[in-house]
């Protein structure tokens, strides 16, 4: 039986390994040993003549035995990396609806620009009077983060998302030691619907981390955080749109409630990509937000780039920001503040040695410059507008736990649908491996049971939305028409079955040891 | 012998003037396979509702509070080898700690065997 794409779907065609191959290779899907397992430490790609001879200085040091270093060719090498470029999924290979990670495509003028040797070949102790482009950029870059977000200043330096909270949170707990309330205000109220890294981040810092219940409808509710506050209260990390994928709607007045209890809204800007254009933090009461340029600016990530998570501060917080960053010198041009004494307000420190991910900063450039304000608008807007046609197009079948609503860029679903079935959300998210596609995030929010949270970012077209929603149509009614087998023993075609996952956490094994060598036969 | 329980899942089984507090069938099911599991540390005081440990799973990591105020008098510690334990037997050998109760009266706050079955058909 065919569906409407003309792909089998009828029960029982599940893939069997009947026929396995005696290479362990699946037609032309390979498989790749490890480096050290491919080289041998007899040959090398290069040729080098033997070294004369020489006396070595290091006092008794030097290395004694060979390092071990497998020796390959230039073909072999680049086989063993493509073939495990080929095994990665990523945005360029498919629709990759991970829910709160904002996987959006990663445009080639992006990479393009961030090529230009001005940007990819400067360094960070070169003089300043040879990189003021690139100081430009930075400065332009935050000046738009600032403007999107309505805040004061910026903190472009912190390495992505958990470091820039940290960041944040730094700059809240500086402004309260400044107060002199360092010693009593100790407590973060953090909801349980949040990202784990933000109970994580208080912590680290000494802070008290204290849960604030999320309501049946997903939401956080004024009444519930006021019942929290005191003077030992120093501030709320809030996540809007929340990871339940619904905007906060009292957000204001919880804001409101917090300044009034002389303490800091720390905004986690996961998902600011629903919200770009539309409405900005500063307005909501926002003190301190990280952005994401890996997630809303479309600099890429999981695997594919390093992450960057500039902080944005408001007013009251703007004097504690980090060092270093750039500011326009006096001769026109631009300066690096590095130091603390250099700065004119009361940075609390400095997050990264150097000033961040620069490449970075040039695809968020090129991303911001390419969209404009109308087309960043219009990207939020269609990423919202793409999980509502998920969401209209699966809630027959799948269940949602806040009732049939809109959402915002990411759609929850719950296991409700799967109930009497046998059949968990991990073994729907393998079922979808076998289907060709990256499973959604699962289980998180933990606050909903078996959660299954899509987001599908603007990047998807009506026609992939369309044959994402089939598929998971398909597997729904599979599920609900008994299949159990079709999703228990999933994935059926991927290079390696269901994995231990227990066993990898209970045991680990971390280094790779050499193969005991083999006994050379005697003579 | 009595056994309380949670609406955050712990159960308590009375012995004396002390309990052994770990977490209910329900629980360990709902958490699937548990990798790693954090006790206090014997003597420790703990309140009503305080954090008294910690259990990981392959799905989330959970708190256990104290079902009760008491001292920490035993922990299990052969849950830190085998964590196993927690999902094969989580009423007997997947025991966490052993708590001396400073206030036999809370007791009377928590569920019954039947009251909690009731409460997990009631929310499963």
């Amino acid at each position: 039986m065919l569906n409407r794409q003309g792909r089998p779907s009828s029960a029982g065609e599940a893939g069997t390994n009947a026929h396995p191959t005696f290479t362990g290779n699946k037609a032309l899907a390979q498989i790749e040993p490890l480096l050290f397992e491919i080289g041998r430490h007899d040959t090398t790609g290069v040729d080098f003549d033997e070294p004369e001879e020489f006396q070595p200085r290091l006092g008794g040091l030097e290395r004694k035995e060979p390092i071990g270093l497998p020796g390959l060719s230039e073909p072999e090498t680049m086989r063993h990396y493509v073939r495990l470029s080929q095994q990665n999924y990523g945005i360029d290979t498919g629709l990759f609806p991970l829910g709160s990670c904002t996987m959006k495509h990663n445009a080639r003028l992006n990479e393009r620009m961030a090529r230009l040797p001005g940007f990819s070949d400067v360094h960070p102790l070169q003089p300043v009077s040879t990189v003021q482009g690139a100081l430009e950029l930075m400065n332009e870059l935050g000046r738009y983060l600032v403007t999107l977000t309505n805040m004061t200043a910026v903190a472009l330096s912190p390495k992505a998302g958990a470091h820039g909270e940290l960041c944040g949170m730094m700059a809240i707990k500086a402004a309260i030691e400044a107060k002199g309330e360092g010693a009593t205000r100790n407590v973060v109220l953090v909801p349980d619907s949040a990202h784990g890294t933000n109970p994580a981040t208080a912590a680290l810092i000494g802070f008290k981390v204290k849960a604030v219940p999320a309501r049946e409808d997903g939401s956080v509710h004024v009444e519930d955080v006021k019942k929290l506050l005191g003077p030992d209260v120093a501030a709320i990390m809030l996540t809007n749109p929340n990871t339940c994928g619904l905007f906060e709607p009292q957000v204001a007045e919880i804001a409101k409630a917090i300044h009034d209890a002389g303490a800091y809204f720390y905004c986690d800007g996961a998902n600011f990509n629903a919200i770009v254009g539309k409405a900005k933090p500063g307005d909501l009461g926002v003190d301190a937000m990280h952005i994401n340029l890996h997630k809303t600016f479309s600099t890429p990530h999981g695997g594919g780039g390093p992450g960057s998570g500039p902080v944005v501060l408001s007013a009251r917080l703007a004097p504690f920001a980090p060092v270093p960053f750039v500011r326009a010198g006096k001769d026109g041009g631009f300066e690096l503040v590095e130091q603390e004494s250099d700065a004119a307000e009361k940075p609390f420190g400095r997050m990264t040695a150097f000033h961040g991910q620069m490449g970075m900063y040039v695809r968020a450039m090129s991303y911001m410059l390419s969209h404009g304000a109308d087309g960043m608008k219009q990207a939020s807007e269609d990423a919202v507008l793409n999980a509502n046609y998920i969401r209209a197009g699966l809630s027959d079948l799948l269940s949602l736990p806040f009732g049939n609503k809109p959402c915002m860029h990411e759609v929850l679903f719950d296991d409700a649908w799967l109930k009497d079935t046998g059949v968990t959300t991990l073994d729907v998210a393998k079922a979808m491996i076998d289907e060709g596609y990256h499973p959604m995030t699962m289980y998180f929010p933990l606050v909903v049971h078996g959660a299954m949270l899509i987001e599908p970012t603007e990047s998807e077209s009506k026609s992939s939305l369309d044959l994402f929603i089939a598929t998971l149509r398909d597997l729904a009614m599979s599920a609900k028409n008994g299949d159990k087998e079709r999703f228990t023993g999933a994935p059926y075609h991927a290079p390696r079955r269901r994995l231990d996952e227990t066993r990898a956490a209970r045991s680990p094994i971390l280094k790779w040891t050499p193969p005991e060598p083999v006994a050379e036969a005697a003579e | 012998m009595t056994t309380r329980y949670t609406k955050d899942h712990e159960y308590i089984r009375i012995e004396g003037d002390a309990g052994i507090v770990g977490i209910s069938d329900y629980a360990q099911s709902q958490l699937g396979d548990v990798v790693f599991v954090e006790l206090p540390s014997v003597g420790k005081s703990l309140s009503k509702g305080d954090e008294a440990a910690v259990v990981e799973s392959v799905k989330a990591a959970s708190e256990v509070y104290a079902p009760v105020s008491g001292e920490v008098v035993e922990v299990n510690s052969d849950l830190e080898a085998s964590p196993g334990t927690v999902n094969e037997d989580p009423a007997g050998r997947g025991w966490f700690m052993k708590i001396r109760l400073t206030n036999q009266s809370e007791l009377d706050g928590l569920m019954t065997e039947e009251q909690y079955q009731e409460f997990v058909k009631s929310i499963s």
